[in-house]
């Protein structure tokens, strides 16, 4: 399956990157060659196998419902690109 | 004493012990070469000089009182996706300039709990997304070694270069690194260093810089292999705050070492032999193979059939987890975010495209369209049942063999820029040492010859899940018998 610019676009678009109209053909270039190589997993017989999501074969743990953490807005905050009285301040969000 | 940074890092312990030498001393030794050096080797992106003498003379103060952990008063570098708690951890990325983490890895608590001095944070590909440094954002590692057969400046490999390149160079005493499809083992081949990934869950990955969670895992580079069954061991823990820690016991892996091989059984894979492998690395494998059957192990020859298909997985596997893991970067609550955008997309996009490297842009669009409505099951699902074929390939051995004996890396260090043409490439440098990462095993790559420039090549040892100390063992077999004692020569 060849992948054009209209599809990188919208995949570019999926991950919220900003792509300029020029990058999208050269991408879809690169994307190809790569897609292409990754399609030999196409030969690999996966009948009946089980997808691997992780390699720990133990069940999660669960833990008592209590608060172990918490009171630290300024830590919290620290790293804000900006924050005004112990919130973060974004853009409007809804018109 | 004459140079306290040559030392390694059993040796400084000792030393440090006796009191042959403070902390403060080997500490001021190493900022002097950092100083020296990081000019032109950039394998520091951030230098913490004032907190190393602190954290030295507290150590000289508990080592007076004749106490002290485990690496009391060693100076080590951290990788910089370590979270530390009050010094800038990037991840050596634009989107994380300046971040101060307010909390410290538990990987990195430990070495502070066992008196470890932090000397700064050692460069990397950003996010761990490179094979050769050339990704940060705060530009490549150099590695220290030169060929004979060209003045070229090489890559220390990736993602964890800056921390090879710092050990090769004398520029700490260990480092940590972490190792997704190979960002240990193949950068310790590179600098004659040894890099051991150990089973996935035993190193807890709270407060590290996520790449690809089912994948990525803590680790040391060092000097040798003593040094690093000391150090992986202060850096392993059961920890509640990763789902995915083990709760097991953390052996003491030195007393593995020195054992000799008699008896084991090694196998080796039939399908690591590559196309297009030097004959070099070949005659590497083959000597390795040699010493094992001199030291006694039996030398099994063993399949892995899907190790072909190893490679297009994991390029499947670690971009989807990086594209879900890396949506946190926002640009609203921590992180770069871009000015004068015009609406909330606007503002993500620019942000991302602003903060994100080209690497790490291909990759998370490359993770977002094989998660994408159409191709999640033809690509991503295919992908991770591969995974299981894989991993089963392992469990097939493991009645006929105690470790698996491969080479590190098909090729030693390159040039740096030669391989920034094709993506592909660049990827292939993880054919050896991605298998262990999906199958959650652990691998070590221990340095065993030169090729024909001088220049170090890494044999690895894959064991089976929790079993490091046959790793441990059979890596310290091949380290006396390859007696690899070849040092970079200093230009720098």
């Amino acid at each position: 399956m060849a992948i054009d610019a209209a599809t990188v676009r919208r995949v570019a678009h999926l991950a919220r990157i900003k792509t300029p109209e020029e990058r999208l053909e050269p991408l879809a270039q690169e994307l190809n060659g790569i897609i292409a190589w990754i399609e030999q997993l196409n030969e690999v017989d996966v009948t009946n196998v089980e997808p691997m999501t992780s390699n720990v074969a133990q069940p999660l743990r669960l833990r008592d419902d209590v608060v172990t953490d918490g009171a630290k807005v300024d830590a919290v905050l620290s790293n804000a690109p900006r924050s005004a009285d112990g919130f973060f301040v974004v853009p409007k969000v809804v018109e | 004493m004459s140079d306290l940074t040559k030392l390694t890092l059993k040796a400084a312990l000792d030393g440090l012990k006796a009191k042959s030498f403070s902390s403060e001393e080997i500490t001021k030794a190493f900022v002097a070469n950092i100083d020296a050096a990081n000019p032109t080797l950039n394998a520091y992106v951030v230098q913490t000089t004032d907190k190393a003498l602190e954290m030295a003379r507290a150590s000289d103060a508990r080592l007076a009182k004749g106490e002290g952990g485990a690496l009391e008063g060693a100076p080590l570098g951290i990788k910089d996706l370590f979270c530390t708690d009050g010094v800038q951890t990037t991840a050596g990325s634009n989107m994380l300039r300046g971040f101060v983490p307010p909390y410290e890895s538990t990987v990195t608590s430990n070495l502070w709990r066992d008196g470890a001095v932090m000397l700064g944070k050692l460069n990397m590909d950003e996010f761990a997304m490179g094979s050769s440094n050339e990704t940060s954002a705060f530009g490549p590692v150099v590695n220290p070694w030169k060929s004979t057969t060209s003045n070229a400046d090489l890559t220390p490999g990736g993602s964890s270069g800056g921390s090879a390149s710092a050990v090769a160079g004398d520029l700490c005493l260990a480092a940590t690194a972490s190792d997704t499809g190979g960002s240990i083992r193949q950068p310790a081949a590179f600098t004659g260093t040894v890099g051991i990934k150990p089973t996935y869950g035993r190193a807890s990955r709270f407060g590290m810089v996520a790449f690809a969670s089912s994948l990525d895992q803590a680790g040391p580079i060092t000097k040798t292999v003593e040094d690093a069954a000391i150090l992986l061991r202060s850096m392993c823990s059961f920890d509640v705050k990763d789902s995915t820690s083990l709760d097991v016991e953390t052996p003491d892996w030195t007393q593995s070492l020195n054992r000799g091989v008699r008896g084991l059984r090694i196998g080796v894979p039939k399908e690591y032999v590559v196309d297009g492998m030097p004959a070099e690395i070949q005659q590497l494998w083959d000597r390795g193979v040699q010493w094992l059957k001199d030291g006694g192990a039996e030398i099994v020859e063993i399949s892995l059939p899907h190790t072909k298909y190893a490679l297009p997985a994991y390029y499947i596997i670690a971009p989807a987890e990086a594209s879900s893991n890396l949506a946190r970067y926002d640009g609203m609550r921590f992180g770069h975010r871009a000015e004068g955008t015009t609406s909330l997309t606007d503002l993500y996009e620019t942000s991302r495209a602003e903060g994100f490297g080209k690497e790490v842009q291909r990759r998370l669009t490359i993770g977002a369209y094989v998660l994408s409505a159409g191709f999640y099951d033809a690509y991503y699902v295919r992908a991770l049942k591969v995974r299981r074929r894989i991993a089963m390939d392992f469990d097939a051995v493991w009645d006929k063999v105690d470790a698996i004996l491969t080479p590190s890396t098909p090729s030693a260090a390159f040039a740096l820029g030669d391989k920034q043409i094709d993506p592909l490439q660049m990827y292939l440098n993880d054919i050896f040492t991605v298998t262990a990462n999906l199958a959650g095993l652990p691998g070590i790559s221990v340095p065993a010859g030169v090729d024909k420039g001088g220049l170090p090549l890494g044999l690895q040892v894959i064991g089976k899940a929790l079993d490091e100390a046959t790793v441990f063992q059979v890596a310290s077999a091949l380290e006396d018998a390859a007696g690899f004692v070849a040092k970079p020569e200093k230009w720098w």
